[in-house]
Order: C-alpha cells, then sequence, then structure tokens
C-alpha cells in the first residue's frame, strides 16, 4: 500500500463520524432509489406475470341482458383475440355473527369448460360444478377475514330469495388484486366478497337465461383499445350496454396504477435530493481538509509528487465516502425493498411475486452516487491541483470580513452576535447551502406528511359534509318510487331519500365521456351535493352539474351547454345547461335534478337507491329487515368505511411517519453536524483564545452553534415553503380520474416536520458542543493556524 | 510595602502522555509582588509556559499551591477559574489570536462586554497607540499593530495581572519594542503586574525583576536595580 493510500485511511478514520454523516446521506439516497424502482419493477413484473397467466382481459363492458350469439359478433371485432361472456351481479350476504349486511359480487363461472379470461387463481378446494346452485368459490381475504375453510356456508339473498352457499373454494383473481365494496375508501374484507358461482345457478337466479350482462375481451397485439371498444359499445347499445371500458378505468386496475406512480415519484423526488444534500456535504468537508493539509499537499509536490497524484488521492477520499454510502444504501434499499414488495404482496392480493432486483439498478446507484461525490468535491481537488508548492508551504492568507453590522443600526448587538453575522455574510454561500439542506430535510416531511391532512380533510368532506347518511342501499334493478315508503317503513330508519344512477354518455364538443348521472331530490339533507366552495347546491329543475374533475375533463363551465346521451332505457339525445360545478375527490361524477332525471327517462318516477339515517341503538334490526328486502343488492355502511378507512390509515401513519422521520433526520444530522464540526475545525483557536480570555463554555458554544441554531430557524419556514412545493407536484401527479387529492397542510404538519428538524439539529449541535468544551486552551496560545 | 499578588509554593506539574512522564515543574517556589513587572526567561522546555498557565487559570498543578490574594487558585473548579480569567487576568498571545471577523475596537469590545468595570475600548486602543485604527480588522493591520490591538483588548477590563506569552516572538526588532512600550506604559499608568515570557535576553532589561527558569526550576531571580526603557534595547 502508498503511503498515500495509507494516509487516506487514516483521514477517513480520523474523520469517521464526518465521513458516516455524509455517507448515511448518501445511503439514504441510494437506499431511495433502489427501494422505489426495485419495488417499482418488481410490482409491475408480479402485476404483468399474473396478468399474462390468469389471462386478465383488456376490454370490459357490462350490459343489463344482452344475448348469448352477440359473444360471436364481438368476436368477430378485429383486434378480439378471446371474449368472455358472464353473469355479474351484486347481492346482500348475511354472515353468522356479523349483525350488519356484507355485499357480494357475484361472478358466473363459465357453464362449459374452464375461464377463457380473469382465470381463477385457486388457493383451496375446487371450481363449483356447474350443475350445482349452491356452491360458490370466494376471494381468499373474505375468507380469511371470517376465518372461512372449505365445507362453510353463509347467506346470500339472491334476487330477493335468501340462499344458503357452500364455499367449495377460495381463490384469487387478476380482476381483484384490490377488491373495494360499493362506497367503501378502504378494502374491507370482512364486508365485501367477491364469489364465483356457476352460469347456470346465475342464469336461473337472475332470470338471464341465454343472456349476459358483463363481457371480457383480450386484444392481439397492436390491436386498437379504442376502436373495440366503440365497436362494442355499438353492438351493446340496444341491450343496455353502459359503455365498455379498457384496463385503465378498471378500478383494481387503476388503484394498483396509481401505487406505481407514488414509487415511480418517490424514484424521481428523493433520491436527488439526498445527492444533492451529500454533494454540498462533500464540498465543504473535502474544502476544510486541503486547507488544513495545505503545507502538506505543498510538501508533496515539493517532493516531486504530480499535482494529478495528489488529486487523485483526495479524488479517492471522496469515493470512499460515496462507496460507503453505496454499501449501506445499497443493502438497506434491497432490504427495505424487499419488506414493502411483500406488504404490498399482502395488501393487494398476488398469487405469487416476482422480486425484479436486477444488477443495473446497483450500477444505476453507483454511477449517481459516486458522480454526485465527485462533482461535491471537484472544487476543492482542483485547487489542489493548482496550487503552486511554494504558496502552498505558506499560510493562507487571512480571511477578509466585511463592515456590515457595524456600530449604528445595530449598536445593541453584542460582539459575539456582531461575530455570527458576519461570519454567515463572510460565507454567504455555504450559509445559504447549509439552511437549504435543513430546508430539505424539513420540505421531505411536509411533502410526506400532508398526505394525512389530504386524507382527513377527504374524509371530512365526503361523510360529514357530502353523504352524511348513515347507509345506502342500491337495489339490484331500478324500482318504482313507491319503494321509498317501504324503506321509510323499516325499523330504525329516521329518514329516507331516493337517489337513481343512470348511465350516460355526456358531450361537450369533440369530448365525451361515459359517466353515471345521480338524480337527488331538490334539497337533500343526507346525501347533499356541494359546489367547489363547498356551498350545497340546490338542483334546478333542468340542468347538469358535473364534478370538478369531469368539468376538467369536458373543458366546460358553468353556463356552457353539454349533450347527454342516455345508455340506458330508450335512448335520447338532449342538450342541457351546465347549471353547476360540484366538488368531490373521488370519481367523476355528475348530478341532476331527480325528477329531471326521471323526465329525461320517460318513465314513471323510479330509483335505484336509498340514502338513510338510522337510528343506531336499532341497527341491527333495521339490518336484519335489509337482509329480506329481496330488491336490495347492495348495503353501504358509510360509518363502516370510515372505522376501516381510518384503522387502515392508522397502520400507515406509523410505518410511513417513522421512515420518513428517519430520512429526514439523517439530512439535519448530517448537515448541522458536518456545518459545526468545520466550523469548529476552521474557528477553534478563535473559540479557545475567548475561553482563555475569561469566556464560559456556554457563551464560546453560543458563537458556533448560535449561527447553525439561526440557520436552522430560518432554514424552518424555507422548508414549510419547499414542502408545500412538492406537496404540490406531488398532488398534481396523483390526480388522476379515479380520485383528486386536494393540497391541505395543517399547522400541526408543519409543527411536527420542523419539530423533528430541530430535534435532529439539536442532537447533532450536542454532540459538536462536547467537543467545544474540551477545547484545548494551551494550544492556542503556542500554535498558529 | 508592596504586596504579593501570588505567592507559589512547590509546584509541581507532571503531564502524562502514554507512558512517558514530563516533569514540567519541579517544586518552584515565588512571589510576585502588586505593579511588578516580571520577566521570565529560560529554554524552551524550562517550565516558565507552564507555570504561566497555572497562575493564568489555564492549567491545574499537580501538587504544591498558588495563592491569588489569600485565594487558593489552585483549589478554584473549572468554573471559578473561567470566572477568575474573566475578572483579573489579562492574556497576551504570542499569534495575537484576535478574532478575524471584527475590528480592532469591536475585538476589545468583546471583553469590556463581559468585564465588571471596563474602560472604554477607544481609551485602551489609544493607551496602546491605535487611537486612528480603531475601524481596521485584523487582516488590515499589521503585525505589530495587531498585538497592540491584543494588550489593549487585555488591559481593557483592567485586570489586576497581565499575562505576555512571547509577545513579540512572531515581531521584528523594531515592531517589538513599540509592543514593549506599550506593555511598559500600561504597567505605570495602570499598575497592572505584569508577567512576560521571552526567550529573549535583552527584553530582561526592561523588568523590575527576572526570573530565569531551567529543567522545571528557579535557577536564580534577578533585581534590575534601574529599568532600561524599552526604546533604548534592541535584539
Amino acid at each position: 500500500m502508498s503511503a498515500l493510500d495509507r494516509k487516506l485511511l487514516r483521514d477517513l478514520w480520523r474523520l469517521r463520524t464526518q465521513v458516516l454523516a455524509i455517507a448515511m446521506v448518501m445511503a439514504a439516497g441510494v437506499a431511495t432509489l433502489v427501494l422505489a424502482i426495485g419495488a417499482y419493477r418488481s410490482l409491475d413484473e408480479t402485476r404483468e406475470t399474473y396478468y399474462e397467466r390468469y389471462r386478465f382481459a383488456d376490454v370490459f363492458a357490462q350490459a343489463t341482458r344482452a344475448p348469448d350469439w352477440l359473444a360471436a359478433e364481438i368476436a368477430e371485432i378485429p383486434g378480439v383475440a378471446a371474449v368472455e361472456t358472464r353473469i355479474v351481479k351484486t347481492a346482500i350476504m348475511d354472515v353468522a355473527a356479523m349483525p350488519e349486511p356484507a355485499t357480494a359480487m357475484l361472478v358466473s363461472m363459465p357453464a362449459i369448460g374452464e375461464q377463457v379470461l380473469n382465470r381463477l387463481y385457486m388457493r383451496q378446494g375446487r371450481t363449483p360444478d356447474p350443475e350445482r346452485a349452491d356452491e360458490v368459490v370466494v376471494n381468499e381475504a373474505f375468507a380469511k377475514a371470517h376465518g372461512f375453510v372449505p365445507g362453510d356456508t353463509f347467506h346470500a339473498i339472491i334476487d330477493g330469495r335468501k340462499r344458503e352457499l357452500v364455499i367449495v373454494g377460495t381463490a384469487l383473481s387478476p380482476e381483484f388484486i384490490y377488491a373495494l365494496g360499493p362506497w367503501d375508501m378502504m378494502p374491507d374484507d370482512r364486508r365485501f366478497a367477491v364469489g364465483w358461482i356457476a352460469r347456470k345457478a346465475m342464469e336461473s337466479a337472475f332470470d338471464l337465461d341465454g343472456a349476459f350482462s358483463d363481457v371480457s375481451v383480450k386484444l392481439l397485439p397492436g390491436a386498437s383499445e379504442a376502436a373495440v371498444i366503440e365497436r362494442i359499445d355499438t353492438l351493446l347499445e340496444r341491450y343496455g350496454g353502459r359503455g365498455a371500458f379498457g384496463r385503465k378505468d378498471k378500478q383494481s386496475h387503476a388503484f394498483l396504477d396509481a401505487e406505481l406512480n407514488q414509487l415511480a415519484a418517490m424514484a424521481r423526488v428523493l433520491p436527488p435530493i439526498f445527492l444533492f444534500v451529500a454533494a454540498f456535504l462533500i464540498n465543504i468537508t473535502l474544502t476544510r481538509l486541503v486547507a488544513l493539509e495545505r503545507e502538506q499537499i505543498g510538501l508533496m509536490k515539493a517532493l516531486g509528487y504530480r499535482s494529478s497524484a495528489i488529486g487523485a488521492h483526495y479524488l479517492k477520499f471522496v469515493a470512499a465516502i460515496a462507496v460507503i454510502g453505496v454499501v449501506i444504501g445499497g443493502i438497506a434499499g434491497t432490504w427495505l425493498g424487499f419488506g414493502l414488495t411483500r406488504l404490498y404482496g399482502g395488501f393487494f392480493h398476488f398469487p405469487f411475486l416476482v422480486f425484479q432486483w436486477g444488477a443495473d439498478i446497483y450500477a444505476i446507484a453507483v454511477v449517481v452516487t459516486v458522480g454526485a461525490a465527485m462533482l461535491g468535491g471537484l472544487r476543492a481537488v482542483w485547487s489542489v491541483v493548482r496550487l503552486p508548492p511554494a504558496v502552498a508551504m505558506h499560510a493562507a492568507a487571512p480571511v477578509r470580513y466585511h463592515k456590515l453590522f457595524a456600530g449604528g443600526w445595530l449598536g445593541g448587538l453584542s460582539q459575539t452576535s456582531v461575530m455570527i453575522g458576519r461570519h454567515i455574510l463572510r460565507y454567504p454561500v455555504r450559509a445559504g447551502l447549509t439552511m437549504l439542506g435543513v430546508a430539505l430535510s424539513g420540505a421531505i416531511l411536509v411533502a410526506s406528511l400532508f398526505a394525512f391532512d389530504s386524507i382527513e380533510f377527504v374524509t371530512d368532506f365526503t361523510y360529514y359534509r357530502a353523504d352524511r347518511q348513515d347507509a345506502t342501499l342500491e337495489f339490484t334493478d331500478a324500482q318504482p318510487a313507491r319503494i321509498l315508503n317501504e324503506v321509510r317503513r323499516l325499523p330504525g330508519v329516521l329518514s329516507a331519500e331516493p337517489m337513481r344512477a343512470v348511465a350516460i354518455k355526456v358531450r361537450h364538443g369533440h369530448l365525451e365521456r361515459r359517466v353515471a348521472v345521480v338524480g337527488k331530490p331538490r334539497g337533500p339533507d343526507l346525501s347533499r351535493v356541494l359546489d367547489t366552495q363547498f356551498v350545497p347546491v340546490a338542483m334546478p329543475e333542468t340542468g347538469f352539474a358535473p364534478s370538478e374533475a369531469l368539468a376538467d375533463i369536458l373543458g366546460v363551465r358553468v353556463g356552457d351547454i353539454v349533450q347527454v346521451e342516455t345508455l340506458e332505457g330508450r335512448k335520447r339525445i338532449v342538450d342541457m345547461p351546465v347549471t353547476a360545478i360540484i366538488q368531490s375527490y373521488l370519481g367523476l361524477l355528475a348530478f341532476m335534478d331527480i325528477d329531471a332525471l326521471n323526465r329525461l327517462m320517460r318513465d314513471a318516477p323510479m330509483v335505484t337507491g336509498v340514502n338513510l339515517a338510522m337510528d343506531a341503538g336499532r341497527a341491527n334490526d333495521l339490518f336484519a329487515a335489509v337482509k329480506d328486502m329481496p330488491a336490495v343488492g347492495s348495503v353501504a355502511l358509510q360509518k363502516k368505511s370510515l372505522e376501516k378507512f381510518k384503522e387502515t390509515l392508522a397502520e400507515n401513519l406509523a410505518i410511513m411517519v417513522s421512515v420518513y422521520t428517519g430520512l429526514a433526520v439523517v439530512i439535519a444530522f448530517g448537515v448541522v453536524y458536518n456545518a459545526a464540526r468545520i466550523q469548529l475545525s476552521e474557528r477553534g483557536r478563535e473559540l479557545a483564545s475567548l475561553r482563555v480570555l475569561g469566556f464560559t463554555r456556554a457563551e464560546v458554544s453560543w458563537i458556533l452553534l448560535g449561527e447553525l441554531a439561526l440557520l436552522t430557524i430560518l432554514a424552518l419556514p424555507l422548508g414549510w415553503f419547499l414542502g408545500y412545493w412538492v406537496a404540490w407536484i406531488a398532488a398534481q401527479g396523483l390526480q388522476s380520474e379515479l380520485y383528486r387529492v386536494p393540497l391541505i397542510v395543517s399547522r400541526q404538519t408543519y409543527a411536527t416536520s420542523s419539530l423533528i428538524v430541530l430535534g435532529a439539529a439539536i442532537v447533532s449541535a450536542l454532540l459538536v458542543k462536547r467537543r467545544i468544551d474540551r477545547l484545548d486552551l494551551i494550544d492556542v496560545l503556542k500554535t498558529r493556524e | 510595602m508592596p504586596q504579593p499578588v501570588f505567592i507559589v509554593e512547590a509546584l509541581t506539574k507532571v503531564y502524562r502522555t502514554g507512558d512517558v512522564e514530563v516533569h514540567a515543574l519541579r517544586g518552584v517556589d515565588l512571589e510576585i509582588d502588586a505593579g511588578e513587572f516580571l520577566v521570565l526567561l529560560g529554554p524552551s522546555g524550562s517550565g516558565k509556559s507552564t507555570l504561566l498557565n497555572i497562575l493564568g487559570g489555564l492549567d491545574h498543578a499537580t501538587a504544591g499551591r498558588v495563592l491569588f490574594r489569600d485565594a487558593e487558585l489552585t483549589a478554584f473548579s473549572e468554573r471559578q477559574l473561567t470566572l477568575y480569567r474573566r475578572e483579573h487576568v489579562g492574556f497576551v498571545f504570542q499569534f495575537y489570536n484576535l478574532v478575524p471577523s471584527l475590528t480592532a475596537r469591536e475585538n476589545v469590545s468583546l471583553v469590556t462586554e463581559i468585564a465588571t468595570d471596563p474602560m472604554r475600548p477607544e481609551e485602551a486602543l489609544e493607551r496602546v497607540g491605535l487611537g486612528a485604527r480603531l475601524d481596521h480588522f485584523p487582516a488590515q493591520l499589521s503585525g505589530g499593530e495587531q498585538q497592540r490591538v491584543a494588550i489593549a483588548r487585555a488591559i481593557a477590563k483592567r485586570p489586576k495581572v497581565l499575562f505576555c506569552d512571547e509577545p513579540t516572538g512572531a515581531l521584528d526588532s523594531k515592531t517589538g519594542v513599540r509592543v514593549l512600550e506599550a506593555l511598559v506604559k500600561v504597567n505605570q499608568d495602570l499598575g497592572t503586574t505584569t508577567a512576560v515570557i521571552t526567550h529573549n535576553v535583552a527584553i530582561g532589561q526592561i523588568a523590575d525583576r527576572v526570573v530565569y527558569f531551567a529543567d522545571g526550576q528557579v535557577a536564580r531571580v534577578e533585581e534590575n536595580a534601574t529599568r532600561q526603557v524599552a526604546a533604548a534595547i534592541s535584539w
């Protein structure tokens, strides 16, 4: 080993705490990069593999009642590889030991042979016997939630008749990786099930002999999805087709997409922040090291070492830090990434996980990390290369300060405060970058914790301001309005409001969307419609009220005229004014006055659902009664949804807060500790002199730590600002037709982020203070810098 | 008859670095009178700096004791020593040790701000002949000027004693003389007890007494019948 390399190792050891602090910042960058890319690829690959092996369809459509022979016509559409028709209906379940009703989505299994598309991955048992009407395969999550095994039974109200179903198997399906019940914001496996039943049984139960209500289509490679969708729509139009859609609008797929987008965003946003901070830390540390070793550099040059060899020596120092960072970060990122992928694997229901941790991820990590480190060290190394030996052997020129803060306008300031002020202004770039580093630490926290404020806001909006009903009953088919009286007479019902949902196509110019328009009474009290200012909207007698997201897609404002085409019943095309824009965070919604909607449909007053308020004390009576109501297809319990949502959120909160706190602490600690150590190295003599002059330890510490305290406190609002900005970008990135993320950052989030940053800064300051306390007073009398 | 400011009795100091024991002081006895101008002479490692560090409250003795006007300095805690330096002691270092980010006036203010009965910073600087360079930063001053700022900073709090460790060590003869003149003037005007450490035998001529150190002990003490003015000496 050469003498220079030995020096390198000793330098690394001597500066180990600083080296480690910088390496940890780099490690955090590498870890987030490896974790996010690794988990993204693994999930994406897992999903793709799952879709391919179990033949997840590309296009989906629903109809009221389409004849079986239509399947052959759909198969004829150019670009279609395979077609499978099914009967899909919702039903209420009565599960023993659970008073509240649950909802099942019942899906038919083919009468002959195996499933062509959306195949089941059997976990336990077998598929239902095509001839048996009482056999069912349920999704594994539901079975697990209730401890069901094959052979167990539960009841379902299928088209008005209560039937006992025997579980013959449990399964997973690529169609229900993420299975959300009606009105739920999070999957609740206790109250929502998917049940696969023999086609024959479904046909007779729902009176759909020789007909289907759902069709899935697999496309040939290169086929045009849009063209196929258009043809299917035309074919299904006469049979109550509600508009075909591709994977991106399929709930399970879309939620996974949103999750993958978040991982991709994490890979884009976090690593650059860490690498930027690390580069800055390397820059200040190496600059200081070079300044301290000025004479040694001159000596080596005088001895005949080439400038390039000495430059390379310092670059090796930088590279060594980067390598430590890559190793720690690579291991941590891989470990966390596997953990995260497994976590996803459990949350989303995958039958297997494909881990994709290619060598290229690590290669990318090494290249960007070493690259960032080299960039950070470049200026200092260049100064080494350029330094002529004769100059290097002399002490550096004294630092010139500017006479800011002199007397007068800040006359009351003590000399120690003046020292702090002048030092900051003497090194404004360093002070600025220190501030920016601390601010970024706070920004990471604000930009991650704000998610909870937004979710809190959305739940408050949804459950307490807009949809204030306790429960929503949805009927299997549209019912005459008089059913409302029947519902009002149910035990425990305090009030009930009707609603009617109709599938429509809405157009504005060349833009169009298929949505369900919901008709509500004029001044609803339970399920209210609020405009973008959160003011309840009284539906005018005519007119159309799209949600903000839908209005944006169509490019309409209040007063514009849209064309509405009904997709159910008799086809009608009507021009309507947009009378209000509605606030909504979930899905694409549109509202009308229920009477106007009935007139539009040209039939007697009908309802498809009822929102109701109930007496909590009689809830079980009501549940029992609802379970016996033939027309009810599903029951949504808003409070149960909210509870489940908050429960899931609380679990995630703990994990997320600790991960992001860890990341932020790494930055805050790294920045403050290194800044303090470098200052101590530069000003140790000055501070020790003051101790000799009779300054106490606390007074002397204040000069150094006061400066950092000032920079940290100034950095806090900057962190809020940067955090808000990053949060804004994140919220924009998460906008989809599925949901909108309102940018809400509470004061508590700002306060929490600041407290965490301050905590990290204080701990690093205390570590440095111990060194200040141990300054050698006698040394300063004898030595010069 | 002047009262002694310091009484040093059998003072011993042993440094341990690893396995090596260095006897820096081996039983020093000495009295320093109020208002006296003392020069401590001796080769490197003879113990003069160690004595000064203990008298200045920067270091602890291994054995023996030091009385500072009835108080036992050698029994002081760390906190008491800080207070002692703050109230009673002025230091002048070989390399000035000024705060680079403060001007001459501000460097002096640094000390007057924490002292109980200081003189105005301007007055202190005038006493060392720097009344015209109040607002210069150390980097804008010559070595001699910087050392005079350091003296002004040391005396501004009206200390009882002033310790100078090689105050002219980094200066040429002509500049060094001006610094010595400033020290003598302060000693005469304010009556500050002054102890100067030096290798430079010539400086002994301006003192009341010269204490010669060798091998951690006081080798001999010489009293000058007449003190030379600083301007008269050179090296």
